[in-house]
């Protein structure tokens, strides 16, 4: 059998990785929407938050148990399988992650477990406090890893000597071109996660019981911040990111909107069935000049298509298109759902609507997936390079690590992924059809 | 002079001493958890370190994160080169973490077996393959004068590193078993005080036969310890604590005896690091092809860089981990709010 090393290291890569990002945006999504409840069973004594805290919060201990377990990876595998990368561009993306350890992971860490182990132990204050410092910690988390992740799209504040990449500004490294586009795009995408998981899981417990009243209003509060985050996420985030690919990866861009041929007037294509070698759209509904005029302003603006680029150095055009375009499907889809929730609401109709109840329900996994294929095109989309117009991905792996290896940890780490998947949907059910307590439990003393 | 390379390679130090000295203990745990009786007592255990553990891994998670950033060249080489070993802690370390809060949410035998198995040899794993990663770098890995490493998996487990992986074993489960004589009471504080004083003569017949193995094994580790006082400062703090740990256990000044392995523990990585510096990775093919602080280093604008934010992140870390560590002080008690 002859194995590709390569190819072995970024499935293994994309694996890891791909499953460990369905946690955290679920994380910061959740821990913030748990700020809010902390705050209002805290500052208004309203039993019926603080029930809602304790339900929420236990399944923001599964989820964060399992992204944590799955983070742990994310830590070694760049020096395991990507060891010519991290000799490369170790000078400047250590730094990140580092600072992501200093500056997140204890913060996150250290207060979940105040958080968890702290409720009727310590003052309502600390244990508000606590979650507040898991959201903040999260979304640092989010930040640093961000920074790292953007450098790898648009470096900058680097200069390459002594045979690798050379820190010349840190700053400029830290708040590359990308980095304040893509940070802002992924912390309101966990947002709708959170959003989106706490309606499904209320709309659950509604279905079962139309009088639920931690249902009501965790449904009440998702709903309408679900409607803000998703709206947010159309315009001005998502928009503003695009306009930043356009600027600085164009054939990245051409990917996922689908342009072959560069033109002036380009489109905008609202559907197309895309084929591989050479790149090709078929059956594609354009509406013209639209994309002209999101990537510059103005409809008559030039746009470069994949063939205004070498064939080696533009990224597989299908997965690239397939991935962003369904993502975008999705956002809108987030709009109308929310959108429809508050009307519902407004119209006082929202406790008895089955069906929308059960639309709700199953779109719980759909912001993850939308997460997902955000990632798919961001980084599917960026091959061949590893490091845009710096290092190829072909040339980081590590050189003394066999194929055998790598394929031995893919299966060992496939087979713990499956299980561990499989256990926390079956935790996390159990737990929802247990629903929160009836009655809040009045404080223990210990 | 103290320079940036040095000043870095410290500060790795500290983050493996802050994580073997933390994680060190709920690690301990773990591994008693295999010898714990009945479903309140594993409860106890897990509650015990419950509200810390996860803090205490960040230690481990950071140092690799700032070896990446400070001295990217180890950690692309020992880590590609440690690979299988590697993988093997990382599941450990994923099913260790997973036991924790998977236990307690399904109430039958079977189901909480399978967790206190998981989160034993979970933490059994990590406690032997910790001294195991130490005892290779220490006695040095096939480095070729390209820095490329010609090693294999079945390498790592030579004599040496296991004996050096024996001994972190024990010397967490002295220092586990010491966190938990503050966490109970009774018949199992004693139990536990049992096991410290028997891990503790244990730890000083392994530490006895690694370091005269260490003589014939790596023998350019003590070239020139004789004469630096920082070798000196550990030897004392480690005979010190080593011989007080005992007495302040049968004084059953429990809290003396941990702050004991704490300093046994601290002592004990010091000297190893004073002894390796200034190589990180020593080379078993010629020591000349060494990775050191210098030849393997990021630039100074980096190490710079990343010396602002450990000294602004660190002392914040350090302060709210104690402030938590006190919030819960105490003896574990299991109450129907218990989140494990």
């Amino acid at each position: 059998m002859n194995l590709d090393p390569v190819l072995l290291s970024r499935i293994q890569f994309a694996m890891t990785i791909g499953f460990h990002f369905i946690f955290p945006p679920l994380s910061i999504g959740l821990a913030w929407l748990l700020v809010i409840i902390e705050w209002l069973g805290w500052k208004r004594s309203d039993e019926t938050y603080v029930r809602m805290g304790k339900f929420f919060g236990r399944l923001l201990a599964m989820t964060f148990a399992v992204g944590v377990a799955t983070g742990i990876v994310m830590e070694f595998q760049f020096g395991t399988n990507w060891a010519e990368y991290s000799k490369f561009v170790g000078d400047i993306f250590g730094a990140p992650l580092a600072a992501e350890g200093v500056f997140a992971f204890f913060l996150e860490s250290a207060f979940l477990g105040v958080y968890l182990f702290g409720r009727n132990r310590l003052s309502k204050g600390i244990h508000w406090f606590s979650i507040l410092m898991v959201a903040v910690g999260s979304t640092i988390s989010a930040f640093w890893i961000l920074v790292a992740n953007s450098w790898q799209q648009t470096p900058a504040g680097y200069v390459i000597q002594n045979g690798r990449a050379e820190l010349i500004s840190f700053w400029d490294a830290v708040f590359n071109p990308s980095t304040v586009v893509r940070f802002l795009h992924t912390v309101d995408a966990a947002l709708i996660t959170g959003a989106f998981a706490m309606a499904g899981v209320a709309g659950y417990l509604l279905l079962k019981n139309s009088e639920n009243t931690v249902a009501r209003k965790a449904l009440k509060l998702s709903i309408i911040l679900g409607l803000v985050v998703s709206l947010l996420e159309l315009f001005p985030f998502g928009h503003g990111h695009a306009v930043q690919v356009a600027e600085t990866q164009p054939e990245k861009l051409a990917a996922m909107e689908g342009l072959i041929d560069g033109q002036a007037n380009a489109p905008m294509v609202l559907f197309g069935v895309p084929s591989e070698d050479p790149p090709r759209l078929n059956y594609a509904i354009k509406v013209p000049g639209v994309l002209s005029w999101l990537a510059n302003g103005n409809t008559k603006a030039y746009v470069k298509g994949l063939n205004d680029f070498p064939p080696d150095e533009t990224p597989p055009f299908w997965l690239t298109f397939v991935s962003f375009h369904s993502m975008v499907a999705l956002g809108q889809y987030f709009i109308v759902v929310m959108l429809v929730g508050v009307f519902l609401l407004y119209r006082k109709k929202l406790w008895g609507q089955r069906w929308y109840l059960k639309l709700l329900v199953f779109s719980i996994p759909l912001p993850i997936v939308a997460c997902e294929l955000g990632w798919v095109a961001a980084e599917v989309g960026r091959q061949p390079w590893v490091v845009y117009q710096v290092m190829k991905t072909a040339d980081a792996i590590s050189l003394t690590v066999s194929a055998e290896e790598i394929l031995f940890s893919i299966i060992l780490f496939g087979l713990i992924y499956i299980f561990l998947g499989a256990l926390y949907i079956y935790l996390v059910v159990k737990e929802v059809k247990r629903g929160p307590e009836i009655e809040s439990v009045k404080e223990v003393t210990a | 002079m103290i320079d940036l390379n040095t000043t870095w390679f410290a500060l790795i130090g500290v983050l493996i001493t802050g994580y073997a000295i933390l994680d060190g203990f709920d690690l301990g745990v773990g591994v008693l958890h295999l010898f714990a009786r009945g479903d309140m007592e594993r409860r106890i255990n897990m509650n015990a370190i419950g509200p810390v553990w996860d803090g205490n891994e960040v230690w481990l998670l950071t140092a690799g994160g700032v070896l990446f950033a400070a001295f990217p060249t180890v950690y692309a080489t020992v880590f590609s080169g440690f690979y299988l070993a590697l993988m093997l802690l990382l599941a450990a370390l994923i099913f260790r973490a997973v036991s924790l809060e998977f236990r307690s949410k399904v109430d039958s035998p079977g189901w909480r077996k399978l967790w206190d198995w998981s989160f034993g040899l979970g933490s059994l794993l990590p406690a032997i393959l910790f001294g195991v990663a130490v005892g290779n770098i220490l006695r040095g890995v096939p480095i070729d004068a390209d820095g490329t490493y010609l090693g294999s998996f079945i390498g790592l487990l030579n004599p040496y590193s296991i004996a050096v992986g024996v001994l972190s074993l024990v010397m967490f489960v002295m220092h586990g078993a010491l966190y938990m004589t503050l966490k109970t009471d009774g018949e199992l504080r004693d139990r536990m005080s049992r096991w410290a004083s028997g891990a503790w003569v244990a730890f000083i017949v392994i530490y006895f036969l690694a370091t005269m193995y260490t003589f014939f094994e790596a023998p350019y580790l003590l070239e020139g310890n004789l004469s630096s006082p920082l070798f000196w400062i550990f030897l004392l703090v480690l005979l010190a604590s080593v011989v007080y740990l005992p007495m302040a256990l049968k004084a059953r000044q429990y809290f003396r005896a941990f702050l004991s392995s704490s300093l046994t523990i601290l002592s004990i990585i010091g000297i190893a690091a004073v002894s390796l510096y200034p190589r990180m990775a020593p080379s078993t093919v010629n020591l000349t092809y060494s990775l050191t602080i210098y030849n393997a280093s990021s630039t100074p604008r980096t190490l710079t860089a990343m010396l602002v934010i450990a000294l602004i992140g660190m002392p914040v870390v350090i302060a709210y981990t104690w402030y938590i560590y006190r919030l819960f002080k105490g003896k574990t008690v299991i109450t129907k709010e218990s989140h494990y």
